[in-house]
This record gives C-alpha cells, structure tokens and sequence, in this order.
C-alpha cells in the first residue's frame, strides 16, 4: 500500500515543525492522505496530533514545513483559509454553542441569506438534504445543549460537511461517545468515504484503529515514529510504536484474597435530576480485597448509584452500609472520613479544582487535618512536601506543584486525582470511568495502581463503560440494566459476548437479582 | 421534561420537585388576593374614584368604587395561585395566570393609592406618558448593554458613558450654537453619539485589548466621565453664559395623534424618545435575524467556536461594543437636550445602573429589557404623581416610596416563578486570546 505514490494526494504534509515557548509539538512531520481513504493518525496524549490537525486546518502556523492540498502549495493564515481549501475539522472539544439550534450552530460563519436576513428555511433544507445523504439525523430546530453528545457530534460533522469539507479531520472523536454511538458514528465515518470524502481520524484507541484505518501514521513525541499498515499491524505493534517500548495489554495481577464487606448496599432507590428513577432496587456487596466491576450501558444508573455511595446524591430508598457502619444518610465528607476514596466520573466537575495547584488539589480531601492544617492555618511546608512526594510516586508529568491543574493534560489531571483519592487510610474505593479519554501509558499505570490497592486489601467498586476495562481488572462482574444488577459474574470468566448481550438485553439466563 | 428541569444540571443535587418554584410564587399569589379581599377591600373607602383618560372637554374616564376593584383583583390573584397547583401539564397555564396577576397589579396600585387619598380622580394617559418617557434613557442603555454584553464583554460602564455623552454635547450645544440654533441643537446630538462611541471604545480597548477586568474597566468609564463633565461644566458650559436653552420639541404623528388615549401616549413625543422605539426593534431584528447578529450572539457565547468557523472575535467584540456606545451617546443627548436643556453634574443619576437591571431582568432579550425599562419608568412615574395624591392611613402620610416599590416586588416575584431563571451569555466577562 504505501508503493502506490502516483496519484496526487489530496493532502500532502511535509515536513512540518511547530514550537511553542520551551516545546517542540511537532517536528519534521510528513502525512499523506489519498483521496476516499481513512488515515488513522495515532499516539498517546500529548504526542502532536491536535497541533499537527490545527496546523492543517490553519489555527496554528507552522514554523517549518509545507502543505500541498491536491498538489496546491498553501499557507494558510486562518481557519478561513483551510475552510475554502476544502478542510473540515470535528474538534475533540465540541466547538457548538449550546443555546443556538442546530441549524444556527451549521451556518455561523457561513450564513445563507435571504436579502440582509438569514434564511432559516433554506438552511434546515440543505441540512436535511445532508442528512439524508449521509444517514446524519438531527432535528435541525433542537437547541444543541438539549442533545446527547452522539447528536452534537453529527452537527460538527454536518458544519463540515456544510461548508462543502471535502477532507475532514475527526480529532479523538470517539472519546465521548457510548459504544453504540461509536458504531454508529463508524457507519458515518464509512458512508463518508463512500461518498468520495477523505479522513483524517485521529485516536488514540488501537481497536478502533484496526477497525476503520485504511492507512496509519503513528507520532511520539512530536515525531512520526512510524506509519503501518492495517492488515498486517496488530494491536500490540502499534502499541509498542505508540509508547516507544513494550506494552502489557493483560494488566497483571494475582487472585484475590477477599474478606469482610467493606461496601454493602441493600435495596438501594435513587433517582437522576429529572426525577426518573434510574436505580431501582439495586443490592451489591464490595468485600475487602476485590476489585467488583459494574459493566452496563451507559445511563442506566451508573452515575447516579456512584453518587449516591459517596453521599453526594439523596437515597430515595434502600441503605448503603460502609466498613460496618451505616453510611445511607452520611455526606461526602463523613464517608470521605470511614475511609473511602472516589474517582469520579467528570474529573474536571467533581474532581480536581482546575484553577487551584497541583498540591491544594492532593489535599483537597484532607486539607483541615494535621500536618497540613495548624489549627486554621495551613502548613504550606507540609503541603508542598507531600506533593512532591506524591508528584513523583505518581509519575504526575508537570514543571512544577505550584501550576493550575488546568494546565495539565486529561490523564495528569487523572494522575493528580488518584494520588490524592489513594493516598491515606484508604479502605473502600468506588472508582469511576477511570480511565476514560486517557492514553495507554496513563491507563496502564492507573490500573496498576488500582490492583495494588486491591491486593493490599481494599474494596474496589469499578463502573466503567470499557469493557475491555471491567474485564481485565475485575474479581467480580455485575451487569446494571435499567437500575438493578441483572447477572453476576466470577471475572475469570465472564466473556464480552455474554456480558454484552446481557448489558443490551437485560435478559439475565436464570438469576434475577444478584444480592450478595 | 418540563420548564423546571431546565435549570437543573445533572451535577445539581437537587431532588426533583414538586413543589417547586412555581407553587411557591403561585402561593405568594393566592395569600395576597386573600389579604386583598379579606383586609384591604373593607377598610378602603367606598367613594367613587375616578381614572381619567383624557381631560375635558373629551373627557373619557373611568369610574369605579375601590372594595369591587380591590376584591376583582384579589379574584385574579386568587385565580393565579390556584392555576400554580394543577397537575404538571397545565403549567404553561400556571405562567400565564402568573403574569397576568403581574399585569393587575398596575390598577391595583393606582386604585389603592387613589382610594386612600382625598382626591377623587387621577389622570391616567399622562402617567402612562410619562412612564415611556422615563423609560426613554433606561431602555436605550439597556440596548447599550445588550450589544456588549451579547459580544462578550461587561459594560458596566453605560452610566459613565451616558453622562459624558450629556456632557461633551451639550457643551458643543453651548459653545458652538449658544444652545439656541436647531441646526445646532442635531450637531450637538450627533456629537453626543459620537462621544458615546469613544467612550465605549476606551472600554473596549481597556477590555479587549489590555484585558483589564471588564468591570474594573467600567468603573474606570463611569470615574473619568463624573471628573470630566464636571470639569467641562465649570470651565467650559458655565462660562459660555449659555448654560440653559432650547431642546428637542414634540410634535405629534399625523392622524394617529388623534387617536383617544393612544394618540397621547405613543403618537406624540419628542424625537429621540421616537428613536429608542426605534432602536430597540433594531436590535432585535439585526441580533437576531442577520448573520451579523448570529455571529455577535457566538462571540459571547463561545469565541473559540466563532474562532474555529473563521469569525473575527475581536473585530466583532469591536464593532458591537462601539455600536452599543452611540445607543448610550443617544441616551445622554436626551438628558441635556431632549429631557431638558442644560447640563449638570451627575444628570444621569443611576440610570446606566438601572439599565443594566432592566437588561438582566429581561434576560439579555431586547423585548425583555424595554419591558424592563417600562417598568422602572413607571416606578418613577408614579413616584412623582403620588406625591401630588398625598395617600394616607388615618392621617399618617404613606411614603410614595412604599408603592413605587411595588412593581419590583411583583417583578421578583413573577421573574422567580414564571419567567425562570435569566442565563448570561456565557463567556461574558472572560478575557479572549486568540490561537496562534
């Protein structure tokens, strides 16, 4: 395949260099992209796509470095230019306004008018009629903010598409989204090329690679460390060009040896915002020294049974019981004090305080007690002292304790979380999506850390919406349908083909609920 | 589901109400017809009152003997409080019952306020007049506010800015045209927008530019106009010996002048009143049915997804916030020119602050915002009409104050229960960096 250099790109980039004060993103960086074809561009966090994507769709100016777009040498200086080339980009933070419809969100920048008017009309018309070609429905009169994320990424991909994008960059653009919408999205993403489009799909998720790729470049550090070819790479060999050295994809660990119920929870109703009812009589016990994954469909009372476990959220009926003690109607902060640790799912809403320092954030938890409180005064030595410490132990990748959290990336910000939730008199941990939107090299060091939790006796309550994450590190797996746990499973045992036919189905064999 | 979850994020730990804001303001509601008719209709004077609508000869009035009044209202009060507690589908009807007890509190002030004092009769039409009038500078600074603050950036500035628009023109009127000269009198008025649109631009520049903290920013405005038209005043307006003079006149629309009651009220003013009508059609038509508007409103919404499809942030957050400061400009040309003529320190008097309420009342919307205008040109209206009705308990004097403040404790309470919770554009405020 990568013999076939006669035909004239469509989108060739040589060489590209871009710095920014005290970083290289992307040195001396080549891509090619063939007409109708779907290169996938791979790497960790971190390693240069978005910049090397913003630099093709004109938000950055490379420092070095061509772009020919069909053999047409270009410089772009603005988003507007690469529009008019034919570039279209899905950002991996959707750039839609929430209180504008969908159809207002399509044409700003581009709007169609009817004299000094907008033309609504003859929008929400060339809309449907794109809808209708690449099987993209959305109702053109929704405002953004109401629709899932499955729905607002087809309005980027309708924006492109739109502005007549004839080669679209989708960045991380599974990252949010279900596994049925990532299927679904699939289906797009191949209707697309059908129709003669190219795709630029950037991920950093090898199983999605294999699945869509038709060409793939791989970038470390700013680098291109490789390019592969689908049918002959494996997960295992991107992973390994992907990190620059070996990579255990089956997490090690040894049995479990577990004890007494650390989290006990018996008949437990809660409801979401809405007031639905989305846990509905669920009972489940955690014991000391298992790691218990809940696997489930996505809204189907995942977050509203971790809220309602660590007190963040009112119990409508049923107890939950922590270490012995009746923890139905405790805060956050008291089940915070049993000794509970909790990695939520919205890292950025529930668990890191973006403006504060990495140290105020590892001790957000414990901030009032000694030695990091004298009375009311904080101990800035001992505070600084334990960050370091923890900085390091974590491997949390930064130029300092005292920068914003904001400034870090998704899986640092991660890091920062799991060091503060692990560390201390940790004996029960409900863990949340852990690893969702991270790299290999983060996930594989948050899983390790989970396990050893595990084996030094702590009881692990996993949700997570990754299988292939509830497989590899569960003793025990529930399935949760529509708010109860319909079948449980020893996690040396269980398959993706039963647990996903459970998750879709609800359909449990025999046992109908799985109380203790 | 329905209108109350709308507020509720999924973070929020909120249980889902049943109760929720809606009963409460419909229980304001019924508790106060039940007062209305228990205690205020048999201790208020059962003399016939009068509304006059236009004085003699055309008289065409209204007469009414205030408990029946009292008790209607109190009905509609009633009606309102009930609506709020029908099972959750009928809640658009709820909202409406609620704003139309709002509305009937109008008549209800003026009927208590005229059945308490010794006067048999009031001249409506003139208050309503005088209501839209004194609106005038309100609802114009609002818009001041709308075009800024929907690009993005806080304009705490509007007072700042209309004061010294009043300021920089009249003394133009004063020097130039020895406030005395027509042609003079437009020069004068242009040169206030003008002035408007600078002294908007300094803050945008301060904002966009610098990125000073936007409210700093507009304290910075609203400091440097008070020394600055005091200083031209004393040194410049004062010296000139044409410190008072002609101002803008009124004339009447032809043929709808005639019009009973409406003719009065809405067909005959004076011009730059004429033009706030104007201007606020304006705006919502340019914000909200032209490109330029759309792409306004994502400026302040979001600048990095205006970014991302090609639009100018800066250029736009420009353009809209000077736009804003000629609508101020225009609004400070009515203090010293249209209101009356001549200058004074401080003539604005807080009306770039209530503007900014208004504005926030009506939920960054250019209907919502007038309607907010109105109400505080009403307020101030029936400040000063109830001051001539000297209104009284048993010989102790009410303060005129008590029933000006009525419309806003409805207003909050309306706002609270049926019109919801008002959302800023949300990067309002927030300093914008572009990508390089």
């Amino acid at each position: 395949m990568a013999g076939d250099d006669e035909r004239i790109p469509v989108l060739d980039v040589r060489g590209v260099t871009k710095t920014f004060p005290g970083v290289i993103a992307n040195e001396d960086v080549d891509l090619v992209l063939h007409e109708g074809e779907i290169h996938c561009l791979l790497g960790e966090n971190g390693a240069g796509k978005s910049t090397l994507m913003n630099v093709v769709f004109g938000l950055y100016q490379p420092d070095k470095g061509s772009i020919r777009v069909r053999g047409e040498q270009v410089q772009f200086t603005g988003v507007g230019d690469a529009i008019d080339h034919g570039i279209g980009m899905v950002h991996q933070h959707f750039q839609l306004i929430p209180v504008f419809t969908v159809a207002e969100n399509v044409i700003l920048g581009n709007e169609l008018t009817n004299g000094p008017f907008l033309d609504i009309n003859e929008a929400r018309r060339r809309i449907i009629e794109l809808e209708d070609k690449y099987g993209l429905a959305v109702d053109p009169d929704a405002k953004v903010g109401d629709l899932s994320v499955g729905e607002q990424q087809r309005v980027e991909v309708i924006k492109a598409l739109f502005r007549e994008a004839e080669i679209l960059i989708l960045d991380e653009p599974t990252a949010v989204l279900t596994p049925g919408e990532v299927d679904e999205f699939f289906g797009v993403v191949r209707s697309l090329v059908d129709q003669g489009k190219s795709i630029i799909f950037i991920t950093h998720k090898l199983r999605e690679v294999l699945a869509v790729a038709d060409r793939i470049t791989v970038l470390r550090n700013g680098k291109v460390a490789g390019t592969a070819d689908p049918s002959t790479a494996t997960q295992k060999s991107l992973a390994n060009l992907m990190v620059g050295r070996e990579v255990v994809f089956q997490v090690a660990k040894g049995d479990a040896h577990p004890g007494d119920p650390v989290i006990k929870i018996t008949g437990l109703r809660v409801e979401d915002v809405r007031g639905a009812r989305t846990v509905n009589g669920l009972s489940v016990e955690v014991r000391a020294g298992e790691i218990f994954g809940v696997a489930g469909v996505e809204g189907n009372g995942q977050r509203e049974l971790v809220e309602a476990v660590t007190g963040m959220r009112p119990k409508i009926g049923g107890t939950v019981e922590i270490l012995g003690q009746d923890a139905t109607k405790m805060s956050p902060r008291q089940i915070t004090e049993l000794g509970t640790g909790h990695i939520p799912e919205d890292r950025n809403k529930h668990g890191v305080v973006g403006a504060y320092s990495i140290a105020d954030n590892l001790i957000l938890n414990r901030y009032f007690k000694p030695p990091f409180a004298r009375r009311w005064l904080r101990n800035e030595a001992a505070i600084a002292s334990e960050a370091e410490e923890l900085v390091a132990q974590f491997d949390v990748r930064t130029p300092g304790i005292h920068v914003a959290v904001d400034n870090l990336s998704g899986g640092n910000q991660q890091k920062v979380i799991v060091a503060r939730e692990l560390t201390g008199d940790v004996k029960a941990l409900v863990v949340a999506q852990p690893t969702r939107g991270l790299d290999v090299g983060s996930i594989e060091f948050i899983h390790n850390a989970i396990i050893a939790l595990r084996d030094k006796g702590v009881g692990v309550l996993l949700v997570s919406a990754e299988l292939d994450e509830i497989l590899s590190l569960s003793d025990r797996i529930g399935v949760l349908y529509r708010g109860r746990l319909v079948g449980t499973f020893d996690g040396a045992d269980a398959t993706r083909e039963e647990l996903g036919y459970l998750m879709a189905t609800g359909a449990a064999p025999e046992s109908e609920e799985a109380a203790s | 589901m329905s209108a109350q979850s709308i507020d509720l994020t999924a973070g929020d730990l909120v249980e889902a109400r049943r109760f929720g804001r809606r009963q409460i303001t419909g229980m304001v509601f019924g508790v106060a017809g039940i007062a209305l008719i228990a205690l205020v209709a048999p201790n208020i004077t059962g003399d016939t009152r009068t509304f006059a609508f236009e004085p003699p000869p055309d008289a065409l009035d209204f007469s009414f003997d205030p408990p029946t009044m009292v008790t209607i209202i109190g009905l509609i009060y009633l009606l309102a409080g009930g609506l709020s507690f029908l099972p959750q589908q009928f809640d658009r009807w709820a909202g409406r019952g609620q704003l139309l007890a709002a509305a009937a509190t109008i008549p209800l002030i003026l009927v208590v306020a005229l059945g308490l004092s010794a006067t048999p009769a009031t001249n409506v039409t003139n208050l309503f007049d005088e209501s839209l009038v004194l609106a005038t500078p309100i609802a114009l600074g609002a818009m001041t506010g709308l075009w800024s603050e929907r690009s993005g950036i806080i304009n705490i500035g509007i007072e700042g800015t209309m004061l010294g628009s009043a300021g920089v023109g009249f003394m133009i009127f004063a020097t130039l045209g020895e406030a005395s000269s027509t042609t003079w009198l437009w020069i004068a008025i242009l040169v206030a927008v003008l002035t408007g649109g600078a002294l908007a631009l300094l803050l945008a520049v301060l904002s966009i530019r610098y990125q000073i903290n936007q409210i700093v920013a507009g304290v910075v405005i609203n400091l440097f106009a008070l020394g600055l038209t005091g200083f031209l005043r004393s040194e410049v307006i004062v010296p000139s010996g044409n410190s008072k003079g002609i101002s803008t006149s009124e004339f009447g629309i032809p043929l709808l002048e005639q019009i009973p009651i409406l003719g009065d009220t809405f067909f005959t003013g004076k011009p730059i009143h004429y033009m706030m009508y104007a201007v606020v059609f304006l705006t919502w038509l340019v914000m909200f049915r032209t490109a330029w508007g759309l792409r306004v409103r994502s400026c302040g919404e979001d600048p990095h997804a205006a970014e991302t499809l090609g639009i100018d942030v800066i250029k736009t957050r420009y353009r809209s916030v000077v736009l804003g400061g000629f609508i101020a400009g225009l609004a400070g040309a009515w203090f010293s020119m249209e209101s009356q003529s001549g200058f004074e320190d401080n003539m604005t008097n807080a009306a770039g602050f209530i503007a900014l309420a208004a504005m926030i009342f009506g939920k960054w919307t250019p209907g919502g915002a007038f309607a907010g205008a109105l109400l505080f040109g009403f307020a101030r209206a029936l400040g000063s009409r109830l001051q001539f009705l000297e209104v009284e308990i048993s010989g102790f004097g009410i303060p005129s104050e008590f029933f000006q403040s009525l419309p806003f404790a409805v207003t909050l309470v309306v706002v609270a229960g049926a019109l919801g919770r008002s959302i800023a554009p949300a990067a309002e405020g927030q300093p914008y960096r572009p990508s390089k």
